[in-house]
């Protein structure tokens, strides 16, 4: 089996996001960037799978800027095998992002294609379902377990419920959930030998795709902010407060 | 113009979110028609029929709507969409799973959680864990939008009197296959519809120690959560997260204990009306939020708390 694992570079998720000074984003300048948490779980499970021996070659994509190659310089020290870039400065939308992946499945033909459930940047948790609907594939997002067997595959999602079970027709696409995995670290020897392994850059101009954007942002803001509380002194307090002046209780 | 509304709902009745999609669509202004999709789903279209504002209801009552899958799901909404300017669903794990399956194959780009209506192309969206705000404009001819429940009102769910009519569900895929919900037992109220939450992090040390915490949540009619940390070392279920990758609540009263307030849980519940937090760590971010803080070691503080109730 092959798997193709999605990944998008993303700013650390222990950096606070500033509004940049035109209104228009995120301030970027500097910032230190990280690949997508969830990712990080898609990655993990892929490298998982071929040493369980279910799968025989992990290709990792990102579809982004040029800087995405460290990026997938890190998910092939991490253990996959192959990666590919398709490469564009612009900020793709979802649905643009699943016409690309849906071009790179025909020249690749995975089996099975593992995405993050969402991005930490845009929140948008679309990609993955986008791209099943365009392969015409089974899908399973959430997941927090994947069992493959053979031609189908048993996915625990996390629901507001609780823990939902599906048995989905491979191939599939399944997009992951933190629980799924604990993401291993890359040692240095594999940092090194990441640099020797093929990672092959598209245009994504060459592509011939209709990636135009539906969307416009109009501006970008920084929410309200909280107005500052006070500290009690004990419990007692507290439920006075509680109590008489916020009448919540 | 013509707003369709996918009901959330289970065992027979309308899950909340629903009431509060019905007023994001509202917001919009238009005729709202409401989906609701299922297997033995009539006691819920019964229920939708009530809620003040709706004009008409549609039922897909099928077995092969059964457990709600994407595929399925997504394609009853595609048969239906061209009657509509705009088609929302909450922004819960339920309208999360179809609704992006269902714009794609309408090619139109979904707008995710969408926290205002500015005009009816026009919305306002948190990002980045909701330390900002977008407004985007969406130039599709239907759109697509998920809901953040908690900012926008319940509609009321009585009074109305919408009309009703079936709808054939899409063929089935069987692309896949509903197993089941492992849900966990619990008497409280549901997280996202509580006034009240008492929430524990990893200063909690065990989930023999929620328990401490449950005692005061039931003193306050109250329902439990948790911090990612929390979840992940086992205290509790999946389903008490509170945060950017778990539920988003606002509950007039949110009680944070253990919790140090991470970007990622703020997320989920700064939009709470009073917040208190009851850290030992007086440098934690989650004073920056807090209504209330009481600097205390919880082991101190619960107990005390739940004799002070
Ligand atoms: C992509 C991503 C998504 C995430 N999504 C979420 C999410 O949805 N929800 C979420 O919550 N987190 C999420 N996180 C994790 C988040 O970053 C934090 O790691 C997590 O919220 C920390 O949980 P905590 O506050 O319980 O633990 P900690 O940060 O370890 O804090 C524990 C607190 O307990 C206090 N404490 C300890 N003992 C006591 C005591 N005896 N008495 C009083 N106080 C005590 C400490 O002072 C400390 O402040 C996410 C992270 C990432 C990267």
């Amino acid at each position: 089996m092959k798997v193709l694992v999605g990944i998008k570079r993303v700013l650390d998720p222990q950096v606070k996001a500033r509004v940049n000074g035109d209104r228009t984003g995120i301030d970027l300048t500097n910032a230190k960037m990280t690949m997508n948490p969830f990712c990080e779980n898609a990655v993990e499970e892929a490298i998982r799978l071929k040493e369980a021996g279910t799968a025989e070659e992990v290709v990792v994509l990102s579809i982004g800027p040029a800087k995405a190659e460290e990026t997938l310089r890190n998910a092939l020290a991490l253990g996959a095998d192959r990666a590919i870039l398709v490469h564009t400065e612009d900020t793709l939308e979802p649905l643009a992002l699943a016409k690309v992946f849906k071009a790179i499945v025909a020249d690749e033909q995975p089996q099975l294609i593992l995405v993050g459930k969402q991005a930490i940047d845009d929140d948008c948790n679309q990609t993955g379902q986008m791209v099943s609907a365009l392969l015409d594939w089974p899908q399973a997002t959430f997941a927090s377990k994947l069992e493959i067997n053979g031609d189908t595959a048993k996915v625990t999602r996390e629901v507001d419920g609780g823990l939902e079970s599906i048995d989905v027709n491979m191939p599939a696409v399944v997009t992951v959930d933190l629980r799924l995995n604990e993401p291993r670290y890359a040692s240095l020897p594999n940092v090194m030998k990441a640099k020797r392994k093929p990672l092959e850059k598209k245009e994504l101009a060459d592509l011939g795709l209709d990636t135009a954007n539906r969307l416009t942002t109009l501006e970008v803001s920084e929410p309200p902010a909280r107005d500052a509380g006070i500290l009690v002194e004990n419990v007692a307090e507290l439920v006075g407060k509680l109590k008489n002046e916020a009448k919540v209780i | 113009m013509s707003i369709l509304v996918i009901a959330e709902h289970e065992n027979g009745t309308l899950v909340g979110s629903t009431l509060n999609t019905i007023s994001a669509a509202q917001a919009i202004g238009g005729d709202v028609d409401v989906l609701v999709a299922g297997n033995d789903c009539q006691s819920a279209a019964q229920a939708a029929t009530q809620v003040v504002g709706v004009s008409r209801v549609r039922v897909a009552d099928d077995s092969s709507l059964a457990g709600q899958l994407a595929e399925n799901m997504a394609d009853l909404v595609v048969s239906i969409a061209s009657d509509y300017s705009h088609i929302l669903a909450p922004a819960t794990t339920f309208g999360k799973n179809f609704m992006p399956r269902a714009s794609a194959l309408l090619d139109v780009s979904q707008i995710s959680d969408i926290s205002a209506v500015i005009t009816p192309d026009t919305f306002e969206r948190p990002i980045y864990a909701g330390n900002a705000l977008a407004k985007v404009q969406s130039a599709d001819n239907i759109k697509l939008i998920t809901v953040r429940i908690t900012k926008f009102d319940a509609a009321t769910a009585s009074g109305g009197s919408a009309t009703i009519e079936p709808v054939t569900a899409a063929a089935n895929t069987d692309k896949s296959r509903y197993l089941g919900l492992a849900a966990s037992e619990s008497e409280r109220v549901e997280l996202t519809s509580a006034a009240i939450v008492v929430s524990g992090g990893r200063g909690m040390q065990s989930g023999d120690n929620f328990p401490m915490l449950e005692r005061v949540a039931d003193k306050l009619g109250a329902a439990v959560g948790a911090s990612r940390a929390a979840v992940d070392a086992g205290f509790v279920p999946n389903d008490y997260q509170v945060g950017q990758t778990g539920k988003v609540i606002a509950p007039d009263l949110y009680i944070a204990v253990g919790i140090s307030g991470a970007i990622q849980h703020l997320a989920g519940m700064k939009d709470s009306k009073v917040i208190v937090a009851i850290n030992k760590d007086s440098e934690a971010p989650i004073f920056q939020v807090a209504d209330y803080g009481l600097v205390a070691d919880l082991f101190d503080a619960v107990p005390e708390l739940e004799s002070e109730l």
